[in-house]
């Protein structure tokens, strides 16, 4: 407890700050400023950006993510370990993530590993619960029950600029080794470019430890170890071009991620070290035309990916694998909104998305997939009443080599958006989304070798909410609070679930799953401006989930939350920024969980919560811009599993210096 | 309306406060108790029995729990309390259970260990390291362990299996013999010993032989072929061995292979196939009791059978030893073993592998006497002696 009064202590400090007139410059979020149509966003989103999301201690996106309201992040642990985000306990392959307005597919497994992208050049993260209420988005954007957007930074040239560059370079424990560069160039009035790249070196070895203690309170084992096979070389190259039109606008985009990493594995008795190793290069380029005429806007969107994934065992104790994989992936969307009348708009999309899996696995079917996305949305805009509606039509197809494919799938998913701004101003705002969404059993659930069942049926989600959002900026004091809060209830049905089969760890999957998820979300945000000069600014964010497993009153886990579900999960932030200087502390608290389905004592995990802090200076010498940063993770060496026997780095450091100009 | 900004903001904070968990120590992981209505009769010589369950594979969830027919308790999970100290508890996938003189033996696969217990208290003696090992069996002092990994041949990618010879005494591993291809039990009649050998890394190329073992000085001297994926051997009481194999899980199925010796020959061979799915087998008297599990790609359910046969006839005499209708309780069969004395049947089940599974106790007629919650994956038994 005495952890969690000193975290909470700062925060009263702030909140009772008497009330002085402090008439100051109104201080301006570092958000970036969209244009505010009235068709945008019904729902708004959880949003991080700019210089907020530079100050979080976060090595990814993925560490970035833990900050939002009803996220969970599932962490192996370390720099190269594999890291996945689940919204609102309905799984991993429920969270669609889209990057710069296309969307990232992995038809193999349905999981994006969100460890492998960087906050180097990224602008700004959001999630949207449901779906981007905007009516002009791909049809696919229609289509998950809740997503991740993460937007590059795009150049912005003052009128006698033609160049930005930036060079980083950050070190830290693990023997991190982290430079990038990042090149801006403006190569005409109507077309810029951005080139990033990247290397990641780092060997992962970190120290972990397991302490365990008898009912009496005497020492039973004490035992610190280095984690082993860690490692991670990663290199990322990114080309952006932006143009714009006279009517409209494009983007290309041209990404490249090469990685060799191993796989720690689990720590068990006996076993300290595993002989796992995987080798990604994921490639994609991607193009987007947007253009208006009139009342009629379009948005073109194609893409071609190509992922090869190598994997190998070489843990001489174990059978020996060494398997490549190749996905290929073919994507063209076009969409099309058309203003009705002032307050109404509609939109029709129509995606197109191919994906081919190849193994080099004995008996291995390499699946071809085309799908097919139609959606139609309309959204209007009655004053105090904004709403949206959404229907998706998906048709998959799958083509198997030398065996007889699945029934095709065709599904129809509705969703629908309102939000009510009872008084005035539009302050305070009431919301409440109904969505159904589903996941498409990916190429490992139906065909992976013996395990697949080519028979499943897709998984589907139901979900309600309802919320409230109080939004405010002003002069003075406070000059910006923002307060949220949701409760939500989603049904999982056909969920996906590995099933056995026969002897000896032989499993199969089923659609056997049925979850019922009850929670809240709340979120608060308070910026104080009480000295000239000195902003501080606080998060907090709380989650509550009752996520059980209803699929059969003769399971022994009937009405047990499911695993690695915490009841009680939060955030809290505080920053603080004077003349250039930025302090920042952030908390992050997962409550007690289970491993398994079963919530018995032998299967309880306990909490964790992990204090990082980090000071920066900024500074300028003449036109260059110079940046330091100094982060402590896990200020207080907390040792705690995220997932079962994949321990966490107890204190690590980082130490990142920028230089712009 | 400041003052009420401040307010709102202050009503968070005993939310987090109301999170009450906060971590503390990591307790050493209790034993569970249950009693079982069990009265043992007064010249048994029977104490009780250990069962390993086996916990999946990652989760460093093998336990041992323990049943004394004296005190009526059940006690789940008693390895750690017992042995606080072992960093790790017991350790991934139990996969065999043994007791020689006053020494248990559990097989941790994935552990790549035997753990060596004191067979009266729990209480650890000591570990043999053997990677990836399967089964124990002994023999004149010493304990045989098969092996999926043997020394690294030429075909690095295919090594073949071992059988580890381990003194009892000095707990050190005396020899090791290269065998078949993912060695998994093993039975020893006379002087030799017979190894089914599985080749389940290699599918669908599996293994096909029973490698034959010359006590004396430890040689493999022969390769008998049998059928695929061989798995179980058991013996009965005329020196006859019993090994199933599992079939490729496809159009190969499932069958059950009786070995015998030949007059005027020193070594077995085999001597009739029976024509059923066997998973897994035990044997008291002339009966051997057996499951199968098969599963249906047509209906996605597991298709299980239980039955006895005579083992002098070799037929089927029964198609259901479970007589009260309890086999509808089962979801996985995954052990089975017979009371020496009391021919009470015990069938453990897995369920859906990641959570706790059920003992059952049936009477020598099929019906079930009590049933009992175990760790994850109940699987292997051995009977204390009093």
């Amino acid at each position: 407890m005495a952890l969690q009064a000193a975290m909470l202590l700062p925060m009263c400090l702030f909140a009772d700050v008497p009330v002085e007139s402090a008439d100051t410059v109104l201080h301006l979020n570092e958000v970036m400023v969209t244009a505010r149509r009235p068709s945008d966003d019904i729902i708004p989103a959880q949003t991080l950006s700019g210089a907020e999301l530079r100050r979080l201690n976060s090595n990814s996106v993925a560490d970035a993510l833990r900050y939002f309201s009803g996220v969970q992040v599932k962490d192996y642990g370390g720099v190269g370990g594999i890291k996945t985000v689940n919204i609102r306990s309905m799984g991993t392959n429920h969270t669609g993530v889209v990057y710069d307005g296309v969307e990232l597919g992995n038809a193999q497994n349905g999981q994006i590993d969100l460890g492998q992208f960087s906050l180097d050049n990224m602008e700004e993260i959001s999630l949207y619960n449901g779906q981007k209420s905007r009516i002009l988005q791909p049809a696919k954007d229609f289509g998950s029950a809740g997503t991740i957007y993460m937007r590059t930074r795009a150049p912005r040239f003052e009128d006698d600029e033609t160049y930005h560059a930036r060079a980083t370079v950050r070190f830290g424990s693990f023997d991190l080794i982290n430079p990038s560069a990042l090149v801006e160039l403006k190569l005409s009035d109507r077309v810029n470019a951005q080139l990033s790249a990247e290397w990641v070196n780092s060997s992962g070895k970190y120290k972990f430890r397991y302490r365990r203690v008898n009912p009496a309170g005497e020492l039973a084992y004490d035992t610190t170890a280095v984690r082993q096979n860690g490692d991670i070389n990663a290199t990322r190259l990114e080309l952006n071009l932006n143009g714009t039109l006279t009517r409209g606008s494009w983007h290309f985009k041209a990404y490249n991620y090469n990685s060799e990493r191993g796989v720690p594995g689990a720590i068990v008795n006996n076993v300290w070290r595993r002989g796992e190793r995987i080798w990604d290069t994921n490639s994609f380029v991607q193009g987007r035309y947007t253009g208006h005429f009139g009342r009629w806007t379009m948005l073109n969107n194609v893409k071609y990916a190509f992922y090869r994934t190598h994997y190998v065992n070489n843990d001489d104790k174990q059978v020996k694998i060494d398997n490549l994989y190749k996905q290929k992936e073919i994507y063209v969307s076009t969409a099309h909104e058309f203003g009705i009348a002032e307050w109404w708009e509609a939109s029709a999309s129509y995606d197109f998305m191919w994906n081919s899996l190849d193994a080099d696995m004995y008996g291995f079917a390499k699946p071809d997939r085309i799908s097919n996305f139609l959606s139609v949305a309309t959204s209007m805009d009655l004053g105090r009443l904004r709403m949206q509606g959404s229907l998706l039509a998906t048709f998959i197809h799958d083509t198997l080599d030398g065996q007889q494919a699945p029934e095709d799938q065709k599904v129809l998913t509705p969703a629908f958006f309102a939000t009510f701004n009872p008084l005035r101003n539009r302050d305070f705002s009431m919301r409440f989304f109904y969505k159904k969404s589903f996941r498409m059993p990916t190429f490992n659930d139906l065909y992976y070798a013996d395990m697949g069942n080519s028979k499943l049926t897709p998984e589907r989600v139901t979900q309600y909410n309802f919320g409230v959002v109080y939004d405010h900026s002003s002069r003075g004091l406070i000059s910006a609070v923002k307060v949220t809060a949701d409760i939500y209830y989603n049904k999982v049905k056909d969920k996906i679930v590995a099933y056995p089969k026969g002897q000896q760890f032989r499993w199969t999957m089923l659609n056997l799953g049925l979850v019922d998820i009850k929670g809240i979300d709340v979120s608060g945000m308070l910026t104080v401006n009480p000295l000239p000069e000195l902003y501080v600014t606080g998060r907090l964010q709380y989650t509550f989930q009752r996520a059980i497993d209803v699929t059969n009153p003769a399971d022994n886990y009937y009405r047990d939350q499911i695993p690695y579900i915490p009841r009680h999960s939060g955030s809290a932030v505080i920053n603080a920024q004077w003349r250039g200087w930025g302090l920042n502390y952030s908390w992050i608290y997962v409550g007690e969980r289970y491993n398994q389905q079963e919530n018995i004592r032998y299967n309880y995990t306990q909490p964790w919560y992990t204090s990082d802090v980090s000071i920066s200076k900024d500074f300028r010498l003449g036109r260059v811009a110079l940046r330091g940063l100094l982060e402590v993770n896990n200020l207080l060496s907390q040792d705690y599993d995220v997932i079962l026997n994949y321990p966490m780095p107890k204190r690590n450091y980082r130490v990142t210096l920028t230089v712009e100009i | 309306m400041t003052r009420i900004q401040n307010k709102i903001f202050i009503y968070f904070l005993p939310l987090l406060l109301c999170v009450t968990g906060c971590r503390e120590d990591e307790l050493v992981v209790p034993t569970e108790y249950d009693i079982i209505p069990e009265i043992p009769s007064s010249d048994t010589a029977i104490r009780g029995f250990y069962l390993v369950n086996e916990g999946n594979m990652g989760s460093n969830k093998c336990s041992l729990d323990y049943f004394d027919y004296f005190t009526g308790l059940y006690s789940r999970n008693i390895y750690a309390e017992r042995n606080p100290n072992v960093i790790k508890e017991l350790g991934d996938v139990g996969n065999d259970i043994g007791i020689y003189g006053s020494k248990l033996y559990v097989v941790v696969n994935c552990s790549h260990k035997v753990e060596v217990l004191d067979s009266r208290s729990g209480v650890r003696i000591g570990q043999v390291d053997i990677p990836n090992c399967r089964y124990i069996r002994f023999h004149r002092g010493k304990a045989y362990v098969s092996s999926y990994v043997g020394p690294v041949l030429i075909d690095v990618n295919a090594p073949k299996g071992a059988v580890y010879e381990v003194d009892t005494l000095s707990l050190a591993v005396t020899a090791k013999v290269t065998v078949g291809y993912q060695p998994e039990e093993m039975e020893i009649v006379d002087d030799y010993m017979y190894v089914a050998n599985s080749g389940g890394y290699r599918a669908p190329q599996y293994d096909n032989t029973v490698s034959v073992i010359q006590m004396i000085d430890l040689k493999q001297v022969q390769q008998i072929p049998v059928d695929i994926n061989l798995h179980r051997v058991k013996k009965d009481k005329y020196d006859k061995l019993w090994i199933n194999s599992r079939g490729d899980y496809r159009s190969r199925p499932s069958c059950l292979y009786v070995l015998s010796k030949k007059a005027g020959q020193t070594r077995l061979s085999v001597e009739s196939k029976i024509d059923i799915p066997c998973s897994n087998m035990a044997i008291k008297g002339d009966s051997l009791y057996y499951y199968a599990t098969e599963w249906n790609e047509y209906t996605s359910e597991n298709a299980v059978s239980y039955g006895i046969i005579d083992i002098r006839s070799q037929e089927v005499v029964s198609e259901n030893f479970i007589t009260d209708g309890t086999e509808k309780e089962i979801t996985i069969p995954y052990g089975i073993a017979i009371h020496p004395e009391t021919g009470d049947i015990f069938v453990t089940d897995a369920k859906n592998y990641v959570s706790s599974g059920t003992l059952y106790c049936f009477d020598r007629h099929g019906k079930k006497k009590w049933s009992v919650r175990t760790g994850d994956i109940p699987a292997h038994m051995c009977f204390l002696p009093r």
